[in-house]
């Protein structure tokens, strides 16, 4: 039975600005059960990282609105900083996306991690550079590498090292935010296949993936959510999600991604027209009914999540409807 | 039909120095040669550090070449230094940039990238408004909605058709696309490279397309070229590199590739570190071939 | 409803005159200048005058007290203001006018021989001691005028800006859109006008403010040292004359703390204007 580590139950968090509120949360419900990959798609603005900041981050003026975020039963929204301090690298933690940015530069790496672990409790002495060094070597780095500066480091190598920082207390849940984003396609397939590792040696529980690359998702996380402008729009098993998406988003987000097999000249694939809305003040209402093809006056009223299957749900009123003009290539190659 | 050779590189090579009293030497671009036929679209695909982006501003002459030599339209524009000379291939030769935003001055309204092109190739043109409001709407702008904007209140794909309306106003022959849609969403994306790809076809303007995207690569090219570490390693007909791809690196781009409907062997060990000893050993076996041919219109570096 | 609307057009203008530290800086700073430019028309004596009694304390007759020789104190510290302020003006001006023009020109020709020759110059005024430099300078001039010092101190201390803003160049340089107008065959000198100084603006006038800082202070420890003008008063003159007629041993501690207290005061407040201005200029600095 497989129980679930993370709970979110209509979770809004809102920039405060000046000029008002960026609603860039608006209420998301979803859940991560144990030994899980989630994978999050989702464009530039849809919240996804938003729900990274909002979850451990926290910085202002990102401010928590409402709604719940129950980790290992515990709600983490409404935990005091102190208490929560205790989590962070020990239940959850996250790799965050600029491997570059994340370490100090005048530090060496070995001292990077001591000092990081004290923070944490930990005692930083010769058993725990033992768990290092192992892990280490999972990532194909010599243990010399602790002796040097980030700077010494090439992008991936960064990035590798520091999912093992993020991890080496073996954290009950990790949010991997776009970790493979800035990395050069020969080692994207690295760190992406490093997380399911963590995960299928009990070294993490369960992992986000937070990623803009469903053809990433695809690879390697159990069920994948899509997201749209601060809104949920579906989740369900990748498989099910690539071969029959019920969201008109969902639909022509994949439609819209090159594959190898499809020439221009032979197949013209067909992007979204318009761009996401401007979240600042945002009323109510589908949020993709801008660019929706099959938008109704039901539309402007913000759709319920509505379930599919027991693992497939989505948010839009017209999800029964047959969409069959928008193009599914996508779904199509398997077994090829 | 013999295509017309519109542009060709021979032998470029550039080394990067800084400093020039002490100075380090950085080699970004090896004798790489190709050319480039009048109307086709050509990728040139490779990843951070390959050179690619080199290339790019050094057919732009917006770097000196430390050997080798170009060609536009058979004439030889290596050296070119005048400012008149340098005017007329910028009147046929433009480029759009990755970052849409670092594009444009941002304390100027975007009608100052066409007023530039204005005054500098066709000062006396009467009616530029007209021009240029036909520009905008060739690429699914609206010239009333958007000419006395700022860029900081446009979208990235916005700015981005800007700037292939502004290389359609001067109606070049060549254009460097690098990187142009990889800072944009994925449902943009398809949008803005569908727009250049047709607009090509119609102009019979030929593209350049620089990117580390080999799907998009796929899409829209007749030409592949694949770089790594500063050479040319393998170059061709589009269809036939990506079905038979030869050269070490090319196939791991190829292995690396995430694909939907496909999914990863789990049971490979997948390494970025090989490639480098692959790609050695590679050299090691075909000493002395040099750049050969494999099969029509695909060649591949065997050796250094 | 007018109002607001211009307020959220202009977003930068906003900041800048709600932003807390620059309107603290600002008023203390004007406040200041306002002592600088009227107070010696308020001032009963000259400030040569032996207005009194020495050894006064701050009284009615006497706001700052007077000297250990009966010199009004107040008088002498206004009329000081005054040349203080000439010397950051002046110097501050020479000093960004200086640097920018170095530091442009090394930043647009970076890796180049320009570049190199440039910063070699400006490593090399870096290394001199610039105190030990102006202090030999100082000694070794006949004559010795507000508007010389302010002069000598400014060519000595545009090295800062110089690095400052030959990095800022630089970056500027590498923005795509100085590419664009290069593929655009624009003018050089409109590139640079536009597309590189323009962006610089704001960088640019902290700087000054930076520089403005500097030179006072600069003067001020000549000045204390015995090198000031040789004729009229500043503020570390007043200071010096306190030091060394043993102000505070003596008790006269208005003679010697007041001017000080002024001074630091001025830096203050303009420390506090460019830390806001950071703020108003740097979005991510600013706490909502």
């Amino acid at each position: 039975m497989s129980e679930n580590v993370l709970e979110i139950k209509d979770l809004k968090a809102y920039y405060k600005i000046l000029k008002g509120d960026v609603k860039a949360l608006d209420g998301v419900t979803f859940n991560v059960k144990r030994g899980e990959i989630l994978g999050i798609a989702g464009e530039s603005g849809c919240g996804k990282s938003t729900l990274a900041s909002a979850l451990i981050l926290r910085k202002k003026p990102l401010q928590y609105v409402s709604g719940e975020a129950k980790l290992l039963g515990t709600d983490i929204m409404k935990l005091p900083e102190k208490q929560f301090k205790k989590m962070r690298l020990k239940n959850i933690s996250i790799i965050p996306q600029y491997a570059l940015d994340a370490f100090s530069p005048t530090k060496k790496i070995r001292i990077f991690i001591s000092d990081l672990v004290r923070e944490h409790g930990i005692r930083p002495n010769r058993k725990f550079f033992k768990k290092v060094e192992e892990r280490l070597d999972m990532i194909n780095l010599d243990p010399s590498a602790l002796d040097r500066y980030s700077i010494e480091l090439s992008g991936g190598m960064k990035q590798r090292m520091i999912m093992i920082i993020s991890t080496i207390l073996d954290p009950d849940f990790i949010i991997a935010d776009e970790i493979t984003s800035a990395l050069d396609v020969s080692s994207q397939r690295f760190v992406a296949n490093m997380l399911v590792k963590l995960r299928d040696e009990g070294i993490t529980g369960s992992a986000i993936f937070i990623t803009h690359d469903l053809s990433i998702l695809y690879q390697i996380a159990e069920r994948i959510m899509i997201m749209y402008a601060g809104h949920f729009a579906e989740i369900g098993p990748t498989d099910e999600i690539v071969s029959n998406p019920r969201h008109p988003y969902t639909k022509a987000l994949i439609g819209s991604l090159p594959q190898v097999g499809i020439q221009y000249k032979e197949n013209r694939l067909s992007g979204i027209k318009g761009t996401p809305p401007h979240l600042l003040n945002i009323g109510e209402g589908c949020r993709f009914r801008f660019r929706c093809p099959y938008k109704t006056s039901k539309c402007e009223e913000t759709p319920q999540m509505e379930r599919i299957t027991d693992n497939h749900f989505v948010s839009c009123w017209h999800w029964k409807e047959n969409f069959s003009d928008i193009n599914t290539s996508g779904g199509e190659k398997d077994g090829e | 039909m013999e295509n017309k050779c519109i542009m060709k590189v021979e032998n470029l090579t550039k080394v990067f120095t800084s400093g020039i009293i002490a100075g380090e030497k950085t080699l970004a671009v090896k004798d790489v040669s190709f050319k480039m036929d009048q109307g086709k679209v050509i990728s040139l695909i490779g990843e951070s550090g390959s050179g690619k982006t080199t290339i790019g501003r050094l057919i732009l002459k917006l770097l000196k070449p430390t050997e080798g030599k170009l060609y536009y339209n058979g004439q030889d524009i290596t050296d070119i230094n005048s400012k008149r000379e340098k005017k007329a291939y910028y009147k046929k030769v433009q480029a759009i940039f990755q970052d849409p935003f670092s594009s444009f001055n941002p304390l100027f309204r975007i009608d100052r990238i066409f007023n530039m092109l204005f005054n500098s190739f066709m000062k006396d043109v009467k009616d530029r408004e007209s021009m240029i409001e036909e520009a905008l709407e060739s690429v699914n702008l609206n010239p009333k909605r958007i000419l006395n904007k700022f860029p900081h209140q446009l979208s990235g794909g916005q700015l981005q058709r800007l700037l292939i309306a502004r290389a359609l106003l001067l109606e070049v022959d060549i254009l460097i696309a690098d990187e142009l849609i990889s800072m944009l969403d994925a449902s943009t994306r398809i949008g803005v490279l569908n727009l250049l790809v047709e607009l090509c076809k119609k102009n019979g303007m030929t593209v350049l397309f620089i990117t580390h995207d080999l799907n998009l690569g796929y899409y829209i090219s007749d030409i592949t070229l694949i770089m790594y570490k500063g050479r040319l390693v393998e170059k061709g007909d589009t269809k036939s590199i990506y079905e038979n791809p030869v050269h070490p690196y090319t196939q791991m781009l190829f292995e690396s590739i995430p694909e939907i409907g496909n999914r990863w062997d789990k049971n490979v060990e997948f390494l970025p570190e090989t490639v480098i000893n692959d790609v050695k050993q590679f050299y090691k076996t075909n000493t002395g071939q040099g750049f050969k041919e494999v099969e029509p219109e695909h060649m591949v570096l065997f050796s250094e | 409803m007018a109002k607001s609307e211009f307020w959220k057009k202009h977003e930068n203008l906003y900041f800048a005159v709600t932003n807390g530290k620059v309107i603290f800086g600002l008023i203390i700073f004007m406040s200041i200048l306002a002592l600088a430019i009227f107070g010696p028309m308020f001032a009963k004596y000259d400030y040569e005058e032996f207005a009194g009694p020495g050894y006064m304390p701050p009284s009615k007759d006497f706001w700052f007290g007077t000297t250990l020789m009966g010199k009004d104190v107040f008088t002498r510290v206004v009329y000081g203001l005054r040349s203080t302020f000439v010397v950051g003006f002046v110097g501050g001006t020479i000093a960004t006018f200086v640097g920018l023009i170095i530091g442009f020109l090394a930043g647009y020709y970076s890796g180049k021989l320009t570049d190199e020759v440039l910063m070699m110059i400006t490593n090399i005024f870096l290394v001199i001691p610039t105190l030990a430099l102006l202090i030999i300078l100082s000694a070794y001039l006949p004559y010795r005028g507000i508007l010389s010092q302010s002069i000598i101190i400014g060519l000595t201390a545009w090295t800062w800006t110089a690095r400052a803003v030959r990095s800022q160049t630089m970056s500027l340089k590498n923005q795509e859109f100085v590419n664009l107008s290069r593929i655009s065959a624009a003018p050089v000198t409109k590139i640079i006008a536009e597309d590189i100084a323009a962006n610089m603006f704001s960088y640019v006038f902290m700087v000054y403010i930076i520089q403005f800082t500097g030179t006072i202070l600069a003067a001020v420890s000549l000045e204390f040292l015995g090198l000031g003008p040789t004729q009229g008063i500043s503020l570390g003159l007043v200071m010096q004359n306190a030091v060394n007629w043993n102000a505070i041993q003596l008790g006269l501690w208005w003679w010697a703390i007041l001017p000080g207290l002024l001074l630091t005061i001025l830096i203050v407040s303009l420390y506090f204007i460019n830390t806001g201005l950071d703020e108003v200029f740097n979005p991510r600095l600013r706490e909502m």
